[in-house]
């Protein structure tokens, strides 16, 4: 199945499913061009590599895996647009289908590069929708820099395969990649001795999105819901 | 500085010279059993106040021994000695300026690696230092076997093992530390080497600051700027500020080494350090089957049985708090009534005896029948709750509710504790983290229907209007307090701290410390309260034998009588009110002479005044609380707020009754 292919099918159900509602084949057809068939066949694949969750009369919706791809290429396609309109001037009716064909082959650090010089922009030339935010673990472009600006600061490095400790389950460790807050939280987080690269379990997770106990440095811990949600981890496999 | 820290030096040896007085300081992280530790060294020699111009607690007692008197202050309990909060700063400043003769680091030795955290950075201070090696008996339940001598000689400072709540240990630990003063100066204790090139950096800074005078050791200084530690940035900054940018250069080279701040670089290094020689030192062998501590956490903490115990065991601290309450303020106030006669015969039934009765003896009383059986209980249980690791527990359980209010966890308890008695309540909010949260806990908690607010809504509203009215009265209250809060959080200025708590071993809490802990707050209370209980109700009677009474209803019946709609003599017992409130009731009884309220009031009526009297003031006894926890103008601010907005709700909640009946 090549890359092209998944990417477009992932992104179709991104876009299709912004509201978070599922995306029924037939508006996949539509979209994609491709018959009901094909679609059909085409998502059951993409369900067996986990990027989707598909029933066939419910419709399809994202899995965190494929979501993430979808949101990557969204956000570079709409950069891509928002470079070929704004600085190369080309028309915004041709921007879309020339943006569809070099999203594919852009590389991380082209796209990073892009968002700088266009300045973190926050919509797409054609058809304003939103472009997806810079880092994955931030909700939006302009909460990025709104938080560069208050003084936002960062631990630790960034990773692939990166997930927000309130994402583990009870049970899950993991070893602390980097962590995102202002300074006092920081400073705090760290006397508390979670700094990068040590290892936390998660003892337990209150109910109704409550705080998180872990066990870190054979003490344990307890992180509110917005603190832990900033702390990014590395999950260890359990063999 | 430099002054400062001469002066200081003369002072000494002076003091040396004429008596044999030592200075020592207890320090440690929370819940490591320091108070415990304080109070077998001081007894009742303990005096509890605030450290200069701050809010931190400073709890000093003085002891002999061996022909020594010696001063103990115990520091806040925390975990490093940076500038996360005022306690981190203060113990640093006391330990750094005042250079007491031998910090007692209390270590829990069942949570060494963190711990030691701690002792490294007070190394760092260097600082005259023994560890009290505390919780041997719960670090061997928990299959942690700590080798004392190998400690010992990894740190290069005295090691002393304690139980604390058995007393284990404490003579020698008093005997070790007299011996490591009498010694004086030994080598050098181990500190922690950073990686190479940090140090390299140390030295190069350290070097840089041999010419300036500071009160801080040197290589203190030195880390704590590649730290990029506030403080000390500012206080460098003034003698010699291109050392401060020399620093943050270092800084930037060190981040660009290793792609984390340099902060983190270095708290990193030093829990590594940390956890290094715990490794060393301890012994793990892993319990055979859950301790029965662990047993009771996860239980207490699980989705169901954890609300379950939650609501059960809040439901017996309240039934236990107001029945032995209700019971012993009864008890109380039948023994001073009876003293009644006794002061009509000595003062006369003339004004005097009124005045001198009614005015002094009577506040007195109501401040005696709350204080003792309502306040006593209360402390006791929540030192209890504290110290057993139970409110942890609680935080851990309804951080998420609390949030809704921008409040973390912790807050629940005051504010549960506010529907018994606003005053404990206030009170409680301490065991919030930052001042910021203390004031925020402490306004929605003056907000929360006390016992005699309940007295009011069920005596009015529910017995005349019936108990549906009363119920939707005390859900709009919650409603407000939700709204309030909310906007409170809004409008204080301020960064909320997120929960971020250390999970202790549950354990039988020492019931000594307990008893003194609760002693010395009631104390504290009875001197604020008691003359502000006692000055108000002096000052009603003398208005009421002056017939002022009738004036001031007079002169407030715009507010009564045409914003609120209500009868001109209400102005009058809601003053009463702020005594204690249901006293506003049982003074509208009085003056209207009739209980039967439908008679004299309309319906409307009468929720107008539930309503104005749920919020229309803290009752002069949680003015005080407040008080004396946040100073006059934060008190004297959250007061009129709420008199503003009783009266204005009463006032709007008037003409939407009238319109829908």
């Amino acid at each position: 199945m090549p890359r092209k292919s998944i990417e477009d099918y992932l992104k179709t159900v991104y876009e299709l499913s912004q509201n978070g509602a599922t995306v029924s084949t037939t508006d996949m057809s539509k979209a994609l061009k491709v018959a009901p068939a094909s679609v059909t066949e085409m998502l059951k694949k993409l369900a067996d590599k986990g990027y989707i969750e598909y029933s066939p009369y419910h419709g399809t919706t994202l899995t965190e895996t494929g979501r993430r791809i979808a949101e990557k290429i969204a956000r570079k396609h709409r950069l891509l647009e928002r470079f070929l309109h704004d600085v190369l001037k080309i028309d915004s009716q041709k921007v879309h289908k020339e943006a569809c064909e070099m999203e594919h082959s852009l590389s991380d650090d082209a796209e990073e590069s892009l968002c700088r010089l266009l300045k973190h922009p926050e919509q797409c030339p054609d058809d304003g929708k939103e472009i997806p935010p810079c880092d994955l673990m931030i909700s939006s472009c302009e909460e990025c820099i709104r938080l560069h600006n208050q003084g936002l600061e960062e631990v630790g490095k960034h990773n692939q395969n990166l997930v927000a400790m309130t994402h583990l389950k009870e049970g899950q460790c993991g070893k602390i990649s980097f962590i995102r807050g202002g300074h006092n939280v920081l400073q705090r987080l760290l006397d508390m001795g979670l700094t990068p690269g040590t290892k936390i379990c998660v003892e337990r997770v209150a109910p109704l999105g409550g705080p998180v106990e872990l066990s870190v440095r054979n003490s344990k811990l307890v992180l509110g819901k917005g603190v832990a949600s900033k702390v990014f981890v590395e999950v260890e496999r359990t063999s | 500085m430099s002054c400062h820290s001469c002066s200081y030096l003369n002072k000494k040896e002076i003091n040396q010279k004429t008596s044999k007085r030592l200075k020592i300081a207890l320090a440690g992280n929370a819940n490591v059993g320091k108070s415990v530790i304080f109070n077998h060294l001081t007894g009742l020699h303990q005096h509890i106040g605030n450290w200069p111009g701050k809010t931190v607690e400073r709890a000093e007692g003085t002891l002999h021994f061996k022909g020594y008197t010696i001063d103990v202050v115990d520091l806040p309990g925390i975990y490093s000695l940076s500038t996360y909060s005022l306690e981190e700063l203060v113990s640093r400043k006391y330990i750094a300026v005042e250079r007491p003769d031998i910090v007692i680091n209390v270590v829990d030795a069942s949570v060494l690696e963190r711990n030691l955290f701690f002792t490294l950075q007070l190394m760092e201070l260097e600082t005259p230092i023994i560890i009290a090696l505390n919780q041997m008996d719960i670090a061997k339940n928990k299959g942690i076997q700590v080798d004392v001598n190998k400690l010992e000689e990894r740190l290069g400072i005295p090691v002393v093992p304690t139980i604390a709540v058995k007393g284990v240990g404490i003579t020698r630990l008093l005997e070790k530390a007299i011996e490591t003063i009498e010694k004086g100066p030994r080598e050098k204790p181990a500190e922690v080497g950073y990686g190479e090139e940090i140090e390299e950096k140390i030295n190069l800074l350290t070097k840089a600051l041999k010419e300036v005078q500071v009160v801080y050791p040197r290589r203190y200084v030195a880390i704590k700027l590649l730290e990029g530690d506030e403080e000390i940035e500012r206080e460098i900054e003034r003698i010699a500020p291109q050392i401060v940018s020399t620093a943050k250069k270092l800084a930037d080279e060190i981040k660009s080494i290793h792609g984390h701040s340099c902060s983190t670089v270095i708290t990193s290094e030093r829990y590594e350090a940390a956890g290094c020689i715990a490794r060393a030192a301890q012994k793990l062998v892993p319990p055979i089957r859950p301790t029965m501590g662990e047993r009771l956490h996860n239980f207490t903490t699980h989705k169901i049985t954890g609300y379950l115990t939650l609501v059960s065991s809040l439901l017996l601290v309240f039934y236990s708090i107001f029945t032995f309450g209700d019971y012993t303020s009864g008890l109380l106030s039948t023994l001073f009534n009876g003293l009644e006669p006794l002061f009509t015969s000595a003062f006369g039934t003339g004004i005097t005896g009124s005045i001198v009765w009614g005015g002094i003896m009577e506040g007195f009383i109501a401040g005696v029948t709350i204080v003792l059986p309502y306040i006593i209980p209360f402390y006791i249980i929540l030192y209890f709750l504290e110290n057993s690791g139970y409110l942890s527990r609680i935080a851990f359980l309804m951080d998420n509710i609390m949030h809704k209010m921008g409040l973390h966890g912790k807050a629940f308890i005051p504010i549960m504790l506010g529907f018994g008695c606003n005053v404990p309540a206030c009170l409680g909010c301490r065991i919030m983290e930052t001042q910021r949260e203390r004031l925020l806990a402490a306004f929605v908690t003056t907000l929360v229907p006390c016992a005699a607010t309940t007295i009011i809504i069920l005596g009015l509203v529910g017995k005349f209007l019936g108990i549906q009215w009363a119920l939707a009265l005390y859900i709009f209250n919650l409603l407000v307090i939700f709204v309030l809060g909310r906007l409170a959080f809004k409008v204080v200025p301020g960064e909320s701290t997120a929960l971020i708590m250390e999970m202790h071993d549950y354990k039988w809490p020492h019931l000594k410390t307990i008893l003194k802990q609760t002693w010395f707050r009631v104390a504290e209370f009875i001197k604020i309260a008691f003359p502000l209980i006692i000055a108000g109700s002096f000052a009603l009677k003398l208005a009421e034998v002056a017939g002022l009474l009738e004036p001031v209803a007079a002169t407030l019946s715009p507010i009564t009588v045409t914003w609120l709609g209500l009868p001109a003599i209400t102005g009058i017992t809601l003053i009463f009110g702020v005594l204690r409130k249901e006293l506003s009731l049982v003074m509208l009884a009085a003056l209207l002479g009739t209980t039967n309220f439908a008679q004299v009031l309309t319906p409307v009526q009468m929720v107008v005044f539930t309503l104005v009297a749920m919020f229309y003031i803290p009752c002069i006894a949680t003015i005080a609380a407040l008080v004396k926890e946040f100073g006059w103008k934060k008190a004297l601010s959250i007061t009129m707020f709420e008199i503003v907005f009783a009266i204005s709700l009463g006032g709007v909640a008037l003409r939407l009754l009238t319109l829908v009946a």
